[in-house]
């Protein structure tokens, strides 16, 4: 664009024709913002004329996942009770991104209230999978996921409680990436699980990712969790290097249950890491075991209580038809919330309720720091650990939907890093036999993206990953 | 069983919901399964092991108490479902 070879309106058209053009297969979008994206553009352009300097993401058209605020556009979650909701605030991330001028090309579907590993339970209707339109993108950010790999986005902002970003990256061929739980501030983002939740990009490789890592993280006093460090440079771990690098593998993450062809790209790419002059060695984590019960019992309290603000008082949908307070909170939530958040809002207000406290929730945050130490214990002798990102590939749509315990099972690899705060990559890796994407999972010690990044980008050039959906 | 139709429709008033009767056929047993798989965490042994707060040494957050504008009274209501003089009406309180 500098260059003044191809102009910003032209890049927003042709992902805005792109936009027209698949997405009535694909149903990424809630909403596409056309005609305040090209205003944009053009605004951009006439910014270039002028010969400004351009930063980054200044003029790139950017989806954001309907999770985060953007202040005057609809912001839904993709449920019910939020669908007449707009922001009268930008979040954290969409303030940094402005800072750049990145375009938004509109709010990007979901999982309702990020619960999901298929995205099918959205109240705009279900996500498909570029790479085959019977299948699913994985969830929660299926529709992050999905945009950028059907070219429907440059990249995208998605959210990651247990596995949302890394997952569908993994089963739609693209790069996802979450950062240490802290680095990357929760204002604006709609709460699903407080402890667990991270903003992070979905990109087309770790280049782009780098980049965008630079622009999202950082300190925001009006998160208080958010951690104040300094933010390195991360385009400066982008190294094509890896001798020396000590990599482990958790046995538990190799177990059964893995697809045997998920598990021959990972022991590929473990195989090219050792030609490079890395050491890779098999280790246990021993309360992995248990990772999947901890989050079912912190996830779902934790949003039994964030969720419990959606009322009908204040904003969002109200049920019109109670004539007291009471039965409207109860028509209101029940009418306003699906399946799959119902359900989880009743196993956290039974972990939390009296006489189940003790046995539940803080039994789960006692196993929740043991884990924590296992890892601690692992990342004082390893840089990196690697594992699949999801056990499967893409699964066909409706196949998981009526046993959520199966569908719980999607991110038995993912959650555990959420657990423990940590950062974590999902690559492509390679293609199955059904010409379907595989993701190889790169998780760092806290604060060490910078292992994390310099591992993801020598193995996606040794991998040499090039396929694109045919669509 | 974990969990039985009247703990069903108890924690569904905790909760503010409500589920017809055939949704608690359909959601007891589910709900149950889930129970069930999470609580195999009782067979850890965690003694005096700490709960775990912010997964990072993080302590609280505070910030000087001086009253400011932050958000106008006509922004806070560009949401309501109702409002009237300048608040938010809801039905009669029960």
């Amino acid at each position: 664009m500098e260059a003044k070879e191809v102009s910003c309106r032209e890049i927003t058209s042709s992902v805005l024709s792109r936009i027209e053009e698949v997405d009535g297969d694909i149903n990424a979008y809630i909403r596409v913002e056309k005609e305040r994206a090209l205003k944009h553009a053009d605004g951009i352009d006439a910014r270039i004329a002028k010969g400004e300097k351009l930063e980054d993401f200044t003029g790139i058209p950017i989806g954001i996942k309907d999770n985060i605020c953007t202040k005057g556009i609809n912001t839904t979650c993709a449920s019910k009770i939020l669908d007449n909701y707009i922001p009268i605030y930008d979040a954290g991330v969409i303030q940094k991104l402005n800072s750049q001028d990145y375009i938004l090309t509109g709010k990007l579907n979901m999982d309702e209230f990020a619960m999901g590993s298929s995205n099918e339970n959205s109240f705009f209707g279900p996500v498909s999978n570029p790479w085959d339109t019977s299948r699913v993108p994985g969830g929660s950010s299926g529709g992050p996921a999905a945009s950028v790999a059907a070219g429907e986005a440059v990249c995208s902002l998605g959210s990651d409680t247990g596995g949302s970003i890394r997952q569908p990256a993994s089963l739609c061929g693209v790069v996802g990436f979450k950062p240490t739980y802290g680095l990357v501030s929760r204002y604006g983002l709609v709460a699903f699980a407080s402890s667990l939740d991270q903003i992070g990009p979905f990109t087309r490789d770790m280049e782009d990712c780098a980049a965008l890592l630079n622009i999202i993280c950082g300190h925001d006093r009006r998160d208080s969790t958010s951690l104040d460090v300094e933010v390195p440079d991360y385009k400066g771990f982008l190294r094509d290097d890896i001798k020396g690098m000590k990599i482990g593998v958790p046995s538990q993450l190799m177990a059964a249950g893995i697809d045997p062809e998920v598990k021959g790209a990972v022991d590929s790419a473990l195989n090219l890491a050792l030609d490079m002059g890395a050491e890779v060695e098999e280790i246990s984590i021993p309360n992995l075991e248990y990772a999947l019960n901890v989050y079912y019992i912190v996830a779902p309290s934790e949003a039994s209580s964030n969720l419990s603000r959606f009322d009908g008082v204040r904003y969002g949908y109200r049920d019109r038809s109670a004539s007291t307070l009471r039965s409207m909170y109860r028509k209101t939530r029940t009418r306003g919330f699906g399946d799959e958040v119902k359900r989880r809002i009743m196993i956290g207000t039974y972990c939390l309720s009296a006489g189940y406290y003790d046995a539940y929730y803080e039994k789960a945050l006692k196993v929740r720091t043991l884990l924590r130490r296992d890892f601690d214990r692992a990342f004082s002798t390893y840089d990196v650990l690697i594992s699949p990102t999801s056990p499967t590939t893409a699964f066909r749509k409706g196949e998981k939907m009526d046993d959520p315990l199966t569908m719980y099972m999607c991110d038995i690899c993912t959650i555990p890093v959420n657990l423990a705060g940590l950062p974590a990559v999902s690559i492509p890796a390679g293609i199955s036999g059904e010409n379907l994407p595989i993701g190889l999972h790169i998780i760092g010690n806290a604060l060490r993206e910078d292992n994390v990044i310099r591992m993801a980008y020598t193995l996606e050039k040794a991998i040499g990953f090039k396929d694109i959906p045919d669509l | 069983m974990r969990i039985s139709r009247e703990d069903v429709k108890h924690i569904a008033k905790l909760a503010e919901l409500e589920f017809s009767d055939r949704e608690i056929d359909k959601i007891t047993p589910q709900l149950d399964r889930i129970l069930e798989h999470v609580a195999r965490i009782s067979a850890v042994n965690t003694g005096d092991v700490e709960p775990a707060s912010h997964v990072l040494d993080v302590n609280n957050v505070f910030r000087q108490d001086v009253p400011s504008q932050t958000v106008s009274r006509e922004d806070a209501l560009k949401n309501a479902p109702l409002e009237e003089e300048g608040g938010f009406r809801v039905p009669r309180i029960d």
